[in-house]
C-alpha cells in the first residue's frame, strides 16, 4: 500500500486529530519555536535585529536577572518541599479515616485551590497589612513582635513563601490520597503485625509506593511554582529592592512595560532550560525503580 | 489489646487535630475575604479586628455594582470561560478519539509531540503568542482571550488516555451498522466519553475563570478586561479599601465555590487522571 492510500484510508482520523492539532501547532508550537527564534533577536519598538547568543550575554551579566533568577530558586526550593511535606503528611494522617473524613477534609484542603491566584494574594495582601492585618493580631495575641511582613527586603520573600504553603498543596493531597487508596491494605497489615513502627512504615512502605505520584508532582509543582506570576503582580511588584521579583514577573516587565520583546524571549528560553535540567534530576533521582 | 485499642484511638485522636490545624489555617483567609466583604467599610481599620462580624451588611457590595465595568467584566469572563470550555471539549474530545482508536501515517508522531510539549511552562509562549495574536489583530478581542486556550495540549492527552479503554469491537460493530464516522463518534463515542469529558470541562472552565497573566497582556482597554485581570486594577485604583476590595473578590471567587461544592466529585477524583496508572 502506497503512502497515499494509507493516508487516505485514514482520513476519518485525520478529521478528527486536525482541529484541535491546527489551532495546537498555530498556537502553541509555533510561539515555542518563534521563541527560540526570537531570543536570538533585539526585538523591540525601534529595532528587529539578529545578535546572535548577544540577549544571553546581557542577561548573564544584569544583575537584575541574576537576582531575579536566585530569588525564583529561592522561592520553589522554599515551596515545593514545604508544600509536599505537607501534602504527605495529610494523605498520611488521613488515611485510616472512614471516607466521609476523608471527603471532609479533602474538600477543605481543595478549596484554596479553586479560588484563583488574583483573590487569594488580595487576601493575603490584606492579612499581611501591618497594621490591621489578622496576621499581625495573631502574632500580638500570642505576644511576638508584629512585622511588616511585605515591606522589609528580608521578610518579603519568606512571607510569599509561607502564604503558599498554608494555601497550597490541595491537587497533591487528593492525588496522593488516591495513590495511597491503590496500595493494598496488607502491606500496612503485614507491616503492623511485624512490629514496624509508624515511622518504618512510612519511610519504607508508603513513600516507596508514592515514588511515580510524587514524581508527578514533584514535577509539576517544580514547573508551576518557578513560573509565579499573579502573587509577585498583585503583591509586591517585585520589591522591597527586588527582593521578590521573580523570573515570571521579570519577563513580564521586560516584554510589556519595556517593549523589550527578544531579551523576555531569552529569559524564557533560560528558564525552559532551566526546568528542563531540572525535571531530569528530579526524574533521575527519583525515577529509578518507580514500577511496582 | 485493650491498650493497644488506646495507643490507636489517641494515635486518629492526634492525626485530626493535625489535620484540622492545618485545614483552617487555609481556609481561614477565605473566611477573612467573605468576612471583610460584610463589614462596613469603617470597621476594617480597627484594632483588633472583629473576627465574627455583629452588623454584617450589604453596602461594599452596593459600592461594587455601582461599578458598571462589573457587568463588562463578569460578561466577559463567562464568554471566555463558556467559550474555551465548550471547544475544548468538542477538539479534545475528537482529537482523543482519532488518536485512541484510529491508525493512520504520523498518529504516533502527532501523539508524541502532544506528550512533549506538555512539560514546556506557559511562559516560554508568553511573547511569541502576544506578537502572533498582534499579528492577528486579534489583541483586545475575544478571539485573542479565547484561540489560545482552546490550544493547549493537556486536553487531548487526557480524552486519549481515557478513549483507549474504550473496546474496539463495539466501534466495529457500529461500523458493520452503516452508521457513518461522525454519526459513530456522536452516537457512541460521546455518551461513553461523557465521565472524562466532565472531568476536562470543569477543570477548563475554573482555570479559564481564573487565568490571570494572558488576559492582563492581551487586553488594552478596561471594557475588554476579564474579572481577574479587573480585580488586579481595582486592587491598582482603590489598594487600601480592603472591605470593597475583598467584596469584589468574594464576588469573582463565589462561582467557582459553588462549581466545586456542586461537583466536588469530579473535583476530588478528577485530578487523578493521567498520573497514576
Amino acid at each position: 500500500m502506497t503512502v497515499w492510500k494509507r493516508v487516505w484510508k485514514g482520513r476519518a482520523g485525520y478529521f478528527f486529530v486536525l482541529p484541535h492539532f491546527g489551532l495546537y501547532t498555530m498556537f502553541f508550537l509555533i510561539p515555542v519555536g518563534w521563541g527560540v527564534y526570537l531570543s536570538l533577536f533585539d526585538y523591540n519598538v525601534f529595532s528587529q535585529e539578529f545578535i546572535g547568543f548577544g540577549n544571553f550575554a546581557t542577561l548573564f551579566s544584569d544583575w537584575l536577572f541574576l537576582k531575579a533568577l536566585g530569588n525564583t530558586f529561592l522561592y520553589t526550593f522554599g515551596v515545593v518541599p514545604l508544600w509536599l511535606g505537607k501534602a504527605l503528611i495529610v494523605t498520611v494522617l488521613l488515611h485510616p479515616f472512614r471516607n466521609s473524613i476523608k471527603t471532609f477534609y479533602k474538600a477543605l484542603f481543595y478549596l484554596p485551590h479553586v479560588t484563583s491566584s488574583v483573590i487569594v494574594s488580595m487576601i493575603w495582601l490584606w492579612v499581611f497589612n501591618p497594621t490591621y492585618g489578622l496576621l499581625n493580631y495573631f502574632v500580638k495575641s500570642v505576644g511576638l513582635t508584629p512585622a511588616i511582613w511585605l515591606g522589609n527586603k528580608f521578610l518579603a520573600m519568606p512571607s510569599l513563601i509561607f502564604m503558599q504553603f498554608i494555601m497550597g498543596g490541595g491537587s497533591t493531597i487528593v492525588l496522593l490520597s488516591a495513590a495511597m487508596a491503590s496500595i493494598p491494605d496488607y502491606y500496612f497489615e503485614a507491616a503492623k503485625l511485624e512490629g514496624a513502627s509508624s515511622w518504618k512504615v512510612f519511610t519504607k512502605i508508603t513513600i516507596p509506593l508514592l515514588k511515580p505520584t510524587i514524581l508527578y508532582a514533584l514535577i509539576m509543582g517544580t514547573i508551576a511554582n518557578f513560573q509565579t506570576f499573579s502573587n509577585i503582580y498583585i503583591m509586591t511588584q517585585g520589591g522591597p529592592e527586588f527582593s521578590t521579583i521573580s523570573i515570571g514577573y521579570l519577563v513580564y516587565t521586560t516584554a510589556f512595560r519595556d517593549y523589550n520583546l527578544g531579551l523576555a524571549s531569552a529569559m524564557s528560553m533560560v528558564m525552559f532550560g532551566i526546568l528542563a535540567v531540572l525535571g531530569f534530576l528530579q526524574f533521575k533521582w527519583l525515577g529509578s525503580n518507580v514500577e511496582y | 489489646m485493650t491498650i493497644w485499642r488506646v495507643k490507636q484511638k489517641s494515635k486518629l485522636a492526634l492525626s485530626l487535630v493535625i489535620l484540622t490545624v492545618f485545614g483552617l489555617l487555609a481556609f481561614i483567609p477565605l473566611y477573612w475575604m467573605v468576612i471583610t466583604a460584610i463589614k462596613p467599610a469603617s470597621l476594617t481599620m480597627q484594632f483588633p479586628p472583629e473576627l465574627f462580624p455583629k452588623n454584617p451588611t450589604l453596602s461594599n457590595f452596593k459600592e461594587l455594582f455601582q461599578r458598571p465595568l462589573i457587568f463588562r467584566w463578569t460578561l466577559n469572563s463567562v464568554i471566555v470561560a463558556f467559550s474555551v470550555t465548550f471547544l475544548q471539549l468538542l477538539l479534545c474530545t475528537m482529537a482523543g478519539y482519532s488518536l485512541a482508536k484510529k491508525r493512520f501515517p504520523l498518529s504516533h508522531v502527532i501523539f508524541s509531540i502532544y506528550i512533549a510539549s506538555m512539560m514546556i511552562p506557559k511562559q516560554v509562549t508568553l511573547v511569541p503568542l502576544y506578537i502572533l495574536v498582534a499579528k492577528f489583530a486579534m489583541i483586545d478581542t475575544y478571539w485573542g482571550l479565547i484561540l489560545p486556550g482552546v490550544a493547549a495540549p493537556f486536553g487531548v492527552f487526557l480524552m486519549r488516555q481515557f478513549m483507549v479503554s474504550i473496546p474496539t469491537e463495539i466501534i466495529e460493530a457500529a461500523k458493520i451498522d452503516g452508521a457513518s464516522e461522525w454519526r459513530t463518534f456522536y452516537r457512541i463515542i460521546i455518551p461513553i466519553s461523557l465521565p472524562a469529558m466532565a472531568v476536562l470541562g470543569i477543570f477548563t472552565f475554573v482555570a479559564e475563570w481564573n487565568d490571570f497573566l494572558w488576559p492582563l497582556i492581551v487586553t488594552n482597554t478596561q471594557q475588554m478586561k476579564t474579572l481577574q485581570a479587573g480585580l488586579a486594577l481595582l486592587q491598582e485604583e482603590v489598594p487600601m479599601q480592603y472591605a470593597f476590595l475583598m467584596s469584589g473578590a468574594t464576588y469573582a471567587a463565589l462561582p467557582m465555590i459553588l462549581i466545586f461544592f456542586a461537583f466536588s466529585k469530579y473535583f476530588l477524583k478528577g485530578v487523578t487522571v493521567g498520573a497514576i496508572k
